[in-house]
C-alpha cells in the first residue's frame, strides 16, 4: 500500500490557491442532500459543523459532553498564531510557515504547514466578526504578545482565556446552525465504532450515554473532530474525559494511525503533589514571556526559601543554553531542559519535581498591574491550586503530557485512508510534525473546521451523487452488535480491580517509558507489559451498576481499554523510530551537548500503522516527506 | 418594485408579550414601586407639619380634603398601583415557586440579604399595617371617636387631625403597631429601592455599590422620620 | 483528613432519591473536592457498593460540566468550580452535604448528575452573532476600545455550568442570559441583531420555565467566572428598550 497525500503540484506558496480554483464544488442543493456526520464539538468539530451546515450541508455533530460548549479545547489558555503583522516586526505567511515547520523538527507536510498559515489570517477575522473579545489595545486595534519558538508577536489572546472564547465563538455559530434546523445535535452521546460499508465511512455506532442505548447513525461522509490521545499517560492536561476511542475503532477500521509516538510534553504546569491526582493543571506559556526559568545551581539550595538565594546561585538554564530564544525556547527543549536539571537533582518543591519561573525581574521592570492584567487569572488558579502567592514567591513548574502531534493519517483533502472519513484538528497528524509550537493548536483546529474542510469536503462529496448509503446495511448492524458484546463483556468481567487503578498503572509505565525520554529497552519492557496488564483487565476488571443509563465506570472503561491497545502501538512507533525529534526523544540518539538527534536520511517520514487484525502486529506504511521549499536544518534555538 | 409588507404577526401584540415577559411583569413591579416610594416620600414630609404646630397639620389636612374628585382620582390612581404590585409580585411569586420546586435539604442563602429574602413576608405585612393606618386615621373606624374631632381653623370648623394623632400615638400598643409595621416598610424598602435601579436598568457595576447604600440609608431615614412622630407624642414632646 | 459526606442519590430522572451517607478516609489535603469523590467512589465500588455519578470534565475550572451544590452553595464555598476547590478549604472530620443543582429546567438524571440543555437552547434561541465563515473584514477594520472590549470580555467569561439558576431562590437564569447579552451587545458587530437577540433569549429563558429575578444576588455570589450582576441590568435595560421598539413596530 502507497499513501497518495494528493498534494496539488505548482509551487509551495500557489498550492492551496490553485487547488481551491479547481477542486471540485458541490451544488446548494444537492449539499442539501448530502448528510455529514461530525463527531466532537471542539474547535475543529463546532466549527466544521458549523461551517458545512452554513454551506447548505444537513449535519449530525455529537459529542460526549453535556453540551457542545464543555469540549476541551476550552481549556486553551495562551492564544492563536497569525501571521497578520500587525505589529510590523518582519512576520509573514512565509515566517509562519518556516517557524511551524522548524519548530515541528522537519516532520511535518510542507503543503499543509503553508496552507495553515495561508489561513491563518482568515481565522482571526472570522472570530472577531462572532464577537471574541480578542485583547486590544487603548487605540482600539487588536494586541499580540509573543509566544515560545518564534521572534515575532503574532499571538492573539483573549486573557487566559483564549480556547474558551475561540470555542465559544464556535459554539455560537454552531447554536445559530442548530436554531435554523441545518444541524441536529447530539450532545451526551459517545462514538464507539465506525460503519465503513464497501470501503466508504458512512456511519458511526454511538452509546448514549444517559439511556444506554446502542445505536448506528448513517451519513454521506464521517469527520472525526475527536481531539488527542494524551490521556493514554492517566495524568494529562486534557479533560478526564478526553480519550483516543473514536480515533482507534477509525484505526481498527482500516484508518491509518501516524506517528502515534509524537507527544508533547508542555514545559509550564503545575507539579504533581500526589497518587490521588486525576489531572495535571497547565500554566499558559505565555508566562514565559515574562517569566524567568531557575533552579539553584547547587543541589545544596533546593530546599531553602528561593528568596534566600542568592542570583549568582541560581541557574537560569534556558537563559543559558538558548540565549537567543532564553525561555521562549520550544515546548520540547524547555520541557527535557527541565528534566535534566531535575535528573540532576536540582530541582525544587515536593519530589525534587519543579523548577522555578520567576516574575520578579517583570514585575520591578512592569509593576504588578501589567503582570496582574496580563496573567491575572493564571496567577489567581496557581494560589488556588498550590496555596502559594507568585507575585510574592516564584511559581513552581513541571512538565506534563499535554498534546499529541500523532493521530489518524490524512490526505491533503483531510481524508484519511478509508474514503469518506475526514480528521480534523488534534486528531489529525498533519500540520506539527513531530513538534507544536504554542497557540498553533487553536490556529489548526479552526483552520481545519472554517477554512479547509468546507473546501476540501466537496472532492469525495462530488463522487458520492446517488450513492446514499442503506442504514439497514448489514454492515451497520455488524458493528452495533459487536459494541454490544463488548459492553457486554466489559459488564461481565466482575473481577476486583477499578478501571481507574489500571488507567493509571498503564499510564505510570507510558511515562516512565515513553514520556519525556524514551530508549529501547524501556520501550521493549514496556511492549511486554502492556499486553499482561491487557489481559488482566479483561479478566479482573470490576464495573458496578447497569450498562443501560448512566455509567460512567462504564465509559471509562471502553475507554481504557482502548487506551490499553493503543499504548502498545504508540511505543511500538518510538521503538522503530530511532532517531530524536521534537516530542520523540530517543536518548540513545542525542548530540554531546543533549540536543536531539534527527536522522533525515532514514527518518524522515510519516509513519503510518495499518490494523493487521486481532493478536497480529500491525504493518508500517511509509509516507516520505518530500521537502520543496525548506532546508532540512538542525533545529537551533541558541 | 414593490417591496413585499413587512411579515404580519400572529398571537399577542408585542405589548402583552413584553408585559407579561419576565422582565416586564418585574418592570411593573418597579414602576409602581416608584409610585409608592414617591407617595411614602411625600407623606412622610406632610406629616412633619405636626411639628410646626396643631394649624399647620390641621391645614395640610384640610387642603388635602378639599381636592374634592381629584382626591379620588389620586386615591384610585394609588389602589391601581398597590393592586399591579401587588398582582404582578405574586404572578412573579408563582412562577418563582415552580421553578425551583425542589429546596436544597441543606441550605445557604449565600449571597443574599435578609431584606431580599423576606421582601414577600415584609410587604404582606405592610400592606396589614396600610390597611389598619386607614381605617385608624382615613375612616377612622378603629376609635369611632375620631370621627367627631373638630375644631376652628381661619374661622372655619375643620377635622382636628392634630388631636386626632396625639390621641391616637398616646396609646401604646398602637404606637408599637406603627413602629412595628414602619419597621418592615424600612426593611421592604432596603431591598426595593435598590431593587428598582436594577429592574430599570439604571445601574451598573460601578455605581451599583452606591446605590445599595443609598437605598439603605434612605429606608431608614423615612423609618426614623415616621417614627419620630409616635415616639415624639410618646414622650411628650408633641402634645 | 476525615469527613461525613450525605450525597444525594437517585437512580433516575424519575426516582424519588435521597440523603446517604458515607465517609471519605485519608483525603490528602491537597486533594480537590473531586479528587475526594473519585477516592470515596474507589472505595464504593471496592465494597460493591454503586459508585456516585457526577459529571466532571476538564478539572481546570473552565468547562463548566461539575453541578454540585455542597452544602447548600453551588460549587461550595469561595469562588470557582467544584473541581477548584480543594480539602484544605474544609475543617477535619466536617459533615458534607453534597446535593445536584436544583432548577425545574435542570432535571436530575442521576445522583448529581443534572441536565443543562435549557442553556443551550437559550443559546440556540440567539446567543450568536449571525456571520458565515469567510464573510467577515479584516479584524482590525472596526476599532473597539479596550475598556468596551474589557467589559465584553468580563461577560464572556461566563462559562455555562447553571450555577446561578442553581443558586437563584427563584431557579432564575438571568445572569447566565444577561452574560451573553452583555458580552455581543456591547461590541459593536453584535449590535445589529441586539434587539431581535435580546428579545428571543429572554422569551426563551422564560420558555424553559426559568424563575424571574428578584435580584437577590446569590448569583453573583456563587459564579465560578465572577459575571457581575450588573450585566442583569444591561439586559434589563435592554430588554425595555426592545420590547418598546418592536411595541410600536421600529424593529425586530
Amino acid at each position: 500500500m502507497t499513501l497518495d497525500s494528493k498534494i496539488p503540484a505548482g509551487p509551495l506558496d500557489k498550492k492551496w490557491t490553485s487547488f481551491k480554483n479547481t477542486a471540485k464544488l458541490v451544488n446548494p442543493a444537492n449539499k442539501r442532500k448530502f448528510e455529514i456526520i461530525v463527531v466532537g464539538s471542539g474547535l475543529a468539530g463546532a466549527s466544521a459543523a458549523a461551517t458545512l451546515a452554513e454551506q447548505g450541508y444537513r449535519v449530525k455533530c455529537f459529542c460526549y459532553q453535556d453540551s457542545p460548549r464543555r469540549a476541551h479545547s476550552i481549556a486553551a489558555q495562551g492564544g492563536i498564531n497569525a501571521a497578520k503583522n500587525y505589529q510590523n516586526d518582519g512576520d509573514s505567511v512565509y515566517r509562519l510557515f518556516y517557524d511551524t515547520i522548524k519548530g515541528g523538527d522537519f516532520r511535518a507536510r510542507e503543503a499543509n504547514v503553508h496552507r495553515l498559515a495561508e489561513v491563518s489570517n482568515l481565522i482571526i477575522d472570522q472570530c472577531v466578526a462572532q464577537g471574541v473579545p480578542f485583547a486590544r489595545e487603548y487605540g482600539g486595534l487588536l494586541d499580540n504578545r509573543s509566544f515560545g519558538g518564534a521572534q515575532v508577536s503574532r499571538t492573539f489572546y483573549a486573557r487566559g482565556q483564549t480556547g474558551q472564547q475561540l470555542l465559544l465563538g464556535a459554539y455560537a455559530a454552531l447554536s445559530h446552525q442548530i436554531a435554523l434546523g441545518n444541524v441536529t445535535m447530539h450532545s451526551k452521546t459517545e462514538m464507539m465504532d465506525l460503519v465503513v460499508v464497501d470501503g466508504h465511512a458512512k456511519g458511526i455506532v454511538v452509546r448514549d450515554m444517559t439511556t444506554g442505548e446502542i445505536s448506528s447513525h448513517a451519513g454521506d461522509a464521517v469527520l472525526l473532530c475527536t481531539g488527542g490521545y494524551g490521556n493514554v499517560f492517566y495524568l494529562s492536561t486534557n479533560a478526564r474525559g478526553c480519550n483516543v476511542t473514536a480515533t482507534y475503532r477509525a484505526y481498527k477500521r482500516g484508518a491509518l494511525f501516524a506517528n502515534p509516538c509524537y507527544t508533547q510534553i508542555h514545559p509550564t504546569c503545575i507539579p504533581v503533589s500526589g497518587e490521588y491526582q486525576s489531572k495535571l493543571t497547565l500554566m499558559s506559556e505565555s508566562l514565559r514571556n515574562d517569566g524567568r526559568v531557575w533552579v539553584p545551581k547547587k543541589k545544596e539550595d533546593c530546599g531553602k526559601e528561593p528568596k534566600d538565594i542568592p542570583e549568582d546561585a541560581r541557574d537560569y538554564y534556558l537563559e543559558r543554553k538558548y540565549p537567543s530564544y532564553g525561555n521562549l525556547a520550544p515546548r520540547d527543549i524547555s520541557s527535557r531542559s527541565a528534566k535534566e536539571v531535575c535528573d540532576d537533582g536540582r530541582g525544587v518543591g515536593p519530589g525534587g519535581l519543579g523548577v522555578y519561573l520567576d516574575f520578579a525581574d517583570a514585575i520591578k521592570r512592569l509593576g504588578k498591574h501589567v503582570i496582574e492584567e496580563r496573567y491575572g487569572n493564571l496567577f489567581e488558579m496557581y494560589h488556588n491550586i498550590t496555596g502559594e502567592d507568585a507575585y510574592e514567591r516564584p511559581m513552581r513548574i513541571y512538565p506534563a503530557v499535554h498534546y499529541t502531534m500523532g493521530g489518524l493519517w490524512v490526505d491533503y483533502n483531510l481524508m484519511s485512508s478509508v474514503q469518506g472519513l475526514h480528521v480534523l484538528g488534534e486528531a489529525n497528524f498533519s500540520d506539527h510534525g513531530a513538534n507544536r509550537l504554542g497557540a498553533s493548536a487553536l490556529m489548526q483546529g479552526l483552520a481545519d473546521g472554517y477554512f479547509v474542510i468546507p473546501y476540501t469536503l466537496g472532492q469525495y462529496m462530488a463522487s458520492q451523487f446517488g450513492k446514499k448509503v442503506d442504514a439497514n446495511a448489514p454492515a451497520f448492524a455488524e458493528a452495533v452488535e459487536s459494541v454490544k458484546a463488548r459492553v457486554n463483556k466489559l459488564m461481565s468481567i466482575n473481577g476486583t480491580r477499578t478501571v481507574d487503578s489500571f488507567h493509571r498503572e498503564l499510564g505510570k509505565l507510558l511515562w516512565d517509558k515513553c514520556g519525556m525520554a524514551r530508549d529501547k529497552q524501556g520501550l521493549e519492557e514496556a511492549l511486554r507489559k502492556i499486553p499482561k496488564l491487557r489481559e488482566e483487565f479483561w479478566s479482573n476488571l470490576k464495573i458496578l451498576g447497569s450498562k443501560d443509563g448512566i455509567n460512567m465506570e462504564l465509559e471509562r472503561a471502553g475507554r481504557v481499554a482502548d487506551f490499553l491497545e493503543f499504548g502498545e502501538l504508540m511505543c511500538l512507533d518510538a521503538l522503530n523510530r530511532n532517531e530524536s525529534c521534537g516530542g520523540h526523544f530517543r536518548t540513545e540518539y542525542q548530540t554531546p551537548d543533549g540536543e536531539a538527534l534527527r536522522d533525515d536520511a532514514n527518518y524522515d517520514y510519516v509513519a503510518a500503522w495499518k490494523y493487521e487484525g486481532e493478536g497480529k502486529p500491525p504493518t508500517l506504511i511509509k509516507e516520505p516527506l518530500v521537502y520543496e521549499e525548506v532546508k532540512l536544518a538542525t533545529r537551533s534555538y541558541k | 418594485m414593490i417591496s413585499a409588507p413587512s411579515q404580519s404577526r400572529s398571537g399577542p401584540h408585542p405589548i402583552f408579550l413584553w408585559l407579561f415577559s419576565s422582565i416586564g411583569k418585574k418592570t411593573v413591579v418597579a414602576l409602581s414601586g416608584i409610585v409608592l416610594v414617591l407617595f411614602v416620600t411625600g407623606h412622610l414630609l406632610g406629616n412633619f407639619t405636626i411639628y410646626l404646630g396643631k394649624d399647620w397639620l390641621n391645614w395640610y389636612a384640610e387642603h388635602l380634603q378639599s381636592l374634592g374628585p381629584m382626591l379620588w382620582v389620586i386615591r384610585l390612581f394609588m389602589l391601581a398601583t398597590v393592586g399591579a404590585h401587588i398582582f404582578f409580585t405574586m404572578l412573579l411569586w408563582k412562577e418563582n415557586q415552580a421553578a425551583r420546586p425542589k429546596k436544597y435539604i441543606a441550605s445557604d442563602p449565600v449571597g443574599t440579604s435578609v431584606f431580599a429574602r423576606t421582601m414577600r413576608l415584609s410587604g404582606l405585612i405592610v400592606l396589614g399595617f396600610i390597611l389598619f393606618h386607614l381605617a385608624h386615621f382615613t375612616v377612622r373606624i378603629v376609635d369611632p371617636a375620631f370621627q367627631h374631632m373638630d375644631t376652628m381653623l381661619d374661622g372655619h370648623e375643620v377635622h382636628d387631625c392634630y388631636r386626632m394623632v396625639v390621641t391616637g400615638f398616646s396609646n401604646v400598643p398602637v404606637s408599637i403597631l406603627y413602629i412595628v409595621g414602619l419597621f418592615l416598610l424600612m426593611m421592604h424598602l432596603s431591598h426595593g429601592i435598590g431593587s428598582l435601579f436594577q429592574t430599570l436598568g439604571l445601574t451598573n457595576r460601578r455605581i451599583h455599590p452606591l446605590i445599595e447604600t443609598v437605598t439603605r440609608a434612605y429606608a431608614w431615614l423615612l423609618y426614623i422620620g415616621y417614627i419620630s412622630i409616635p415616639i415624639s407624642v410618646l414622650t411628650g414632646i408633641v402634645k | 483528613m476525615k469527613f461525613y459526606l450525605e450525597v444525594w442519590r437517585q437512580k433516575g430522572p424519575d426516582g424519588a432519591g435521597k440523603l446517604e451517607h458515607y465517609e471519605a478516609n485519608d483525603i490528602p489535603a491537597e486533594a480537590s473536592f473531586l479528587e475526594m469523590l473519585d477516592i470515596v467512589n474507589e472505595d464504593l465500588t471496592k465494597k460493591g457498593i454503586e459508585p456516585i455519578q457526577f459529571d466532571s470534565d476538564c478539572r481546570e475550572g473552565i468547562c463548566g460540566n461539575c453541578s454540585l451544590t455542597i452544602n447548600g452553595v453551588p460549587h461550595g464555598p469561595g469562588r470557582g468550580t467544584t473541581c477548584q476547590l480543594y480539602m484544605r478549604k474544609f475543617r477535619d472530620g466536617q459533615i458534607i452535604t453534597i446535593e445536584p443543582f436544583r432548577a425545574d429546567s435542570f432535571p436530575v438524571e442521576r445522583d448529581l448528575v443534572v441536565n443543562r440543555e435549557a442553556y443551550d437552547r437559550i443559546m440556540q434561541a440567539g446567543g450568536f452573532i449571525s456571520e458565515r465563515a469567510g464573510s467577515a473584514p479584516d479584524a482590525n477594520s472596526v476599532p473597539i476600545p479596550k475598556v468596551v472590549a474589557d467589559q465584553a470580555m468580563d461577560a464572556a467569561a461566563c462559562i455555562g455550568c447553571g450555577a446561578c439558576a442553581a443558586a437563584c431562590p427563584n431557579g432564575s437564569a438571568m445572569l447566565f442570559v444577561s452574560a451573553k447579552v452583555t458580552h455581543l451587545g456591547l461590541l459593536p458587530q453584535g449590535k445589529p441583531e441586539n434587539d431581535r437577540r435580546v428579545l428571543k433569549m429572554v422569551r426563551q429563558a422564560d420558555k424553559e420555565g426559568f424563575g424571574n429575578c428578584s435580584n437577590y444576588y446569590a448569583c453573583e455570589a456563587v459564579c465560578p467566572a465572577g459575571i457581575p450582576a450588573s450585566v442583569i441590568a444591561h439586559l434589563n435595560r435592554n430588554f425595555s428598550f426592545a420590547s418598546i421598539k418592536e411595541s410600536i413596530g421600529i424593529t425586530v
